[in-house]
């Protein structure tokens, strides 16, 4: 039963990882372009978040009806401002530029907010759980992480599947020349991509501030997480990245079972078996790429 | 378009080339490998900007519009090699193809009519296709934006002459609509025999055009040889 403990919370703490992952997999797909301020970025909408409580007093999860949208948009000035631009000096620019501006917004964050660990208040919610026997019992908070989690991403493979400019993303992901050929303005399919894997980001940043303290340093821990969510799953696969979150989610809290010293070691030993045995990682047919 | 030039970086590779392509006409421009014709129809097309001279379209002078915009005008290139989307079924292609939304006589369904077999094929994966199958699809792509103005570049480029003969005879059908073709091929016979008119490129300059009645053997092959 300990096991069985140890695997369903680990799904829960997975479905926040795939939350992380979703927005870095998604820029990948579409513009290939690695961006490294991701953690950063979440970290900047938990801080949104955060700031509109101590203003406001409003309820966490009533500010992501600001922080998505504000996210939307700094997803948009990212693109337009930095990584378009990036993108024509060369294919690896934008992995220094995003290098850069990781740096500068967790300073900017740390003479704002100072270095104190922040959490975003849900009162009861955030510790009452659904007892199933004396060693299982299923938080509702990590249970409505992982929902909010299947639910993004199997909206946005749904969005890339179904929708027109879901199709048009995919082409472009394919061969922006020839998307340019048929009509697509590339430009602005990568605009709507940023904007949406921002929104993910804010999601996933206010998940995390109701979850767990978080310093203005904390955002390259996750974009870590992130990283290895979506080599696990694939890269540029959505399904790949939910699975993945997943998987190591489940592969830290069971590596806490064995050696409760360091659950995020056994995270990274199956992050690198994944990439010695299927190094293209599980899902290797995907929506994109 | 009129005295075009186009540099690639300090290489020239078209040196003052002019043509005309009239409604419901089709034109074709032969050439050996490295002529300038792919160039050529890029920069009508507008993924290639000319470095002087000037496309124009309905008279108007569209050498600085963007080739996503220049689709909405009714300009659209079927690439050398195809280019299709491997990760999008053959029915998603179609639909990119459609992408501008121009109205026209063009539908999946008469794409569909016109060319059967992707009918039958619309929910491969475009990878999945034999060649002569995935430049059916480029064509249907490109017919979904409903063109007033047809480029193709290299129908025939690694085909089997009979698949190229089936492509070919679509061509008719398409100009009936009064969609102009261009067509660029290295295939001379095949060519003159679908065009109304000719224009043999050389090393980035026109060397000779006609009509395909006019033109003679042996004039066609000192302009494509140079020799």
């Amino acid at each position: 039963m300990v096991w069985v403990n140890a695997v369903v919370q680990g799904a829960m703490l997975g479905g926040l990882y795939a939350l992380f992952a979703c927005g870095l997999s998604l820029m990948f797909g579409v513009m290939r372009v690695v961006n490294l301020a991701h953690g950063d970025l979440s970290v900047l909408a938990a801080y949104g978040s955060v700031a509109i409580f101590d203003s406001f007093g409003w309820n966490p999860f009533v500010t992501l009806l600001v922080v998505i949208p504000g996210m939307a948009v700094v997803g948009a000035g990212l693109q337009r401002l930095v990584l378009d631009r990036a993108l024509r000096i060369s294919p690896l620019a934008p992995l220094l530029a995003t290098f850069g501006l990781s740096i500068a917004l967790e300073n900017l964050l740390l003479q704002i907010f100072s270095p104190d660990p922040r959490i975003l208040p849900i009162g009861n919610f955030g510790i009452s759980s659904w007892q199933l026997t004396s060693q299982l019992s299923i938080s509702w908070f990590g249970l409505l992480t992982l929902g909010v989690a299947i639910v993004v991403l199997v909206g946005i493979e749904a969005f890339l599947k179904r929708t027109r400019t879901g199709q048009a993303m995919r082409a472009t992901s394919d061969d922006p020349a020839t998307a340019e050929l048929m009509g697509i303005d590339a430009r602005s399919v990568y605009t709507v991509a940023a904007m949406m894997a921002m929104a993910t980001v804010a999601v996933a940043g206010v998940f995390l501030a109701m979850r767990t303290t978080f310093t203005p340093s904390s955002g390259p821990d996750y974009l870590i997480f992130a990283f290895e969510a979506v080599v696990i799953g694939g890269i540029g696969s959505v399904r790949g990245t939910l699975v993945g979150g997943l998987l190591l989610g489940i592969a830290q809290t069971v590596g806490a079972q064995v050696n409760t010293a360091d659950p995020i070691l056994a995270g990274d030993l199956f992050f690198l078996a994944v990439l010695v045995l299927r190094p293209r990682g599980l899902f290797r047919s995907s929506v994109l790429a | 378009m009129e005295s075009i030039d186009v540099h690639y970086g300090d290489f020239q590779a078209l040196w003052s080339v002019s043509l005309d392509v009239a409604v419901g006409r089709t034109l074709a421009i032969i050439g050996a490998n490295g002529a300038g014709k792919s160039t050529l129809l890029r920069t009508i097309a507008g993924a290639l900007y000319p470095s002087s001279g000037s496309v124009r379209f309905d008279d108007r002078d569209i050498s600085r519009v963007p080739a996503h915009d220049r689709v909405k005008l009714g300009i659209t290139l079927v690439p050398e090699g195809r280019r299709l989307f491997p990760s999008l079924s053959v029915e998603e292609n179609l639909k990119i193809g459609g992408f501008a939304r121009r109205s026209g006589p063009w539908s999946l369904a008469r794409v569909y009519d016109l060319l059967p077999l992707l009918g039958e094929r619309r929910h491969r994966s475009a990878h999945q296709l034999s060649g002569g199958e995935q430049q059916a699809v480029a064509i249907g792509r490109a017919l979904m934006a409903n063109p007033r103005l047809l480029l193709l570049d290299e129908l025939s480029l690694g085909l089997a002459p009979i698949v190229v003969q089936r492509l070919y005879e679509v061509l008719p059908d398409i100009t009936a609509g009064g969609t102009a073709v261009l067509l660029v091929e290295q295939d001379i016979g095949r060519a003159v025999a679908a065009a109304d008119h000719v224009q043999c490129l050389l090393e980035g300059r026109v060397t000779l055009e006609g009509d395909p009645a006019e033109l003679d053997r042996a004039a066609v092959r000192t302009a494509y040889f140079g020799i």
